[in-house]
């Protein structure tokens, strides 16, 4: 299992743990988290599932593929650490990860 | 006082979220014939058939998720009857008052209307269990002949494929996809499926499908006959909307409601591909069958049921995933006078715009996620745009896409 915490932009935390290969926006959805709204359930096809990776984190981050990056343009308050949820897979490495959540989605 | 939902799916789970949402403290109850808590069906011709995704994880949210929502889940029980004067719904076990009433009934798979049809053998996809079915039988088959090459079909054509299957998309129209989508777009998936291996019949008259009680072949109107072991009918869905129709409510090509998502009877509402609704960007009432519509159209019902009234009026998208190529679309391209194409098709990156009096009223794009994102924009704003300015690669789409209407 694998910690991860989200941080709602008025500071308020929600930490679930996840199994290695979810996706972060499943981990999320499945416990209720509604700020991820997810629209086309992980098709890397809407843009709602936006996450904020805390500036701690994002080096030991995957850098995104293109499509993801190209839909990262798009999402309602873009950030230089921006990324789709859905295309983020829990690994081991990912034990703590602190994500903050967008106060909107579209 | 309670909201009733019939129909566990996307547009139901939408509806009982969003009520919640909004404050709603009421009974919500959701009812689904099927057994399972509501699930995405994308992935059933997608990643689910692949194997890459396995059906828990179909699940939007588990029951007990739900439950803590305080949604009170029915599963397995199918709605029988609604009596709209004692505001009630039959199901199989009992009777279940309501103040609210939704239907997010969905759709069902249009049968193919030949002979053999119901041989074993011959299979569509809607739910889980026939995603299952599927999977199945693909695994053993050799043979597969898909019959519709829309977008189910075609999904499931670069699937069986990969695989391995001898693949045969027998397309009623002249080109795959032609309802939905610009020339263009089906000239280029057309290649590709083809480059994949598939063969595709377009123009293709079924005469009837053979076997003694498993399909061995399907012939064709000009006599040709096609070996197949698994049959995959893929010609479009019909509505829901036998108990609403039953009830007594309008149900012309779904259930007819208004711009809110309301029937004509004031405290039934229904959404997503059961819902014949007047829809700007079709200029007309139209159904839709998209996962965005379900969303959308359900926010706006919720909404409706807590006595607020703001219409429905999100812009459509939709997307397909076949073999590795990603197509997006948004607006709706019924009436377009022309098309535009941006990007390079030869790359296999490259949108097409659908115009109609100098707007841009829906536009499909091929692994080009940015020029949807920016489309959308442009169909929902109703941005004026020249033809030429739009082909041009040194436009930035992106400012284009953002420009105020005057
Ligand atoms: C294989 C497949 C692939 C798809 N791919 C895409 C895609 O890539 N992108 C996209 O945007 N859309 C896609 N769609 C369409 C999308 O899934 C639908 O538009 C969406 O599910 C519609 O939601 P809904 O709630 O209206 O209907 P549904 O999700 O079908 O839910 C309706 C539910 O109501 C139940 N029901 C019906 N009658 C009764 C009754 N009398 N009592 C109780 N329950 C009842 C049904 O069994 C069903 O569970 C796809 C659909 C399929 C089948
Ligand atoms: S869930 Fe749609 S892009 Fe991530």
């Amino acid at each position: 299992m694998t910690t991860i915490h989200f941080q709602s932009p008025s500071g308020e935390v929600t930490t679930l743990k996840g199994v290695v290969g979810q996706s972060i926006m499943e981990l999320a959805t499945s416990n209720g988290v509604s700020a991820i709204e997810a629209d086309c359930g992980g098709a890397c096809a809407c843009a709602t599932c936006h996450v904020i990776v805390d500036q701690s984190w994002t080096e030991r981050l995957p850098a995104p593929g293109v499509m993801e990056r190209d839909m990262l343009d798009f999402v309602a308050e873009p950030t230089s650490t921006s990324r789709l949820s859905c295309q983020l897979h829990i690994t081991d490495d990912h034990d703590g990860l602190l994500l903050h959540l967008p106060s909107k989605q579209s | 006082m309670a909201i009733v939902i019939l129909g566990a799916g996307q547009a139901g789970l939408q509806i009982a979220t969003s009520v919640r949402q909004k404050g709603y403290t009421g009974k919500v109850v959701l009812i689904g014939d099927e057994p399972h808590p509501p699930y995405q069906r994308p992935p059933l011709s997608k990643a689910f058939l692949k194997g890459t995704t396995d059906a828990a994880s179909l699940i939007f949210r588990p029951a007990e998720a739900l439950a803590a929502q305080g949604i009170d889940l029915i599963l397995g029980q199918k709605a029988r009857r609604i009596d709209l004067i004692a505001k009630t719904v039959e199901i199989n076990d009992g009777t279940v008052s309501y103040e609210k009433l939704a239907l997010a009934l969905g759709a069902r798979p249009r049968q193919l209307a030949v002979p053999g049809a119901d041989l074993e053998g011959v299979y569509s996809l809607r739910g889980l269990a026939d995603g299952q079915k599927l999977m199945s039988a693909l695994t053993s088959a050799n043979n597969v002949v898909i019959v519709g090459g829309g977008f189910i079909g075609l999904e499931v054509a670069a699937t069986a494929v990969a695989a391995g299957k001898v693949v045969t998309v027998l397309e009623a129209g002249p080109r795959v996809m032609a309802r939905a989508v610009a020339p263009q777009i089906s000239t280029w998936f057309d290649k590709m499926h083809r480059d994949m291996g598939t063969r595709i019949v377009t123009s293709a008259v079924i005469a009837w499908i053979d076997g003694t009680d498993h399909v061995k072949t399907v012939t064709l109107g000009d006599g040709e006959v096609i070996a197949a072991d698994l049959v995959l009918v893929g010609i479009g869905a019909v509505p829901n909307t036998e108990i609403a129709a039953e009830a007594g409510l309008e149900c012309p090509n779904g259930v007819l409601v208004d711009a809110v998502g309301r029937t004509a009877d004031s405290d039934i509402f229904a959404a997503g591909d059961c819902a014949f609704h007047p829809n700007r960007f079709a200029g007309s009432y139209v159904r839709l069958e998209s996962v965005q519509n379900a969303i959308d159209q359900s926010k706006t019902v919720a909404a409706a049921m807590l006595d607020e009234t703001a219409s429905y009026d999100a812009v459509p998208w939709f997307w397909s995933d076949q073999g590795q190529a990603k197509l997006q679309t948004t607006g709706l391209p019924f009436a377009a006078e022309r098309h535009v194409v941006r990007g390079d098709p030869e790359a296999g990156k490259f949108t097409v715009f659908h115009l109609k009096s100098g707007r841009v009223i829906a536009a499909d794009s091929v692994n080009s996620p940015s020029d949807h994102m920016c489309a959308r924009r442009m169909v929902a704003g109703g941005i004026p745009v020249i033809p030429e300015v739009l082909a041009d690669p040194a436009t930035d789409l992106k400012t284009l896409a953002m420009q105020r209407t005057a």
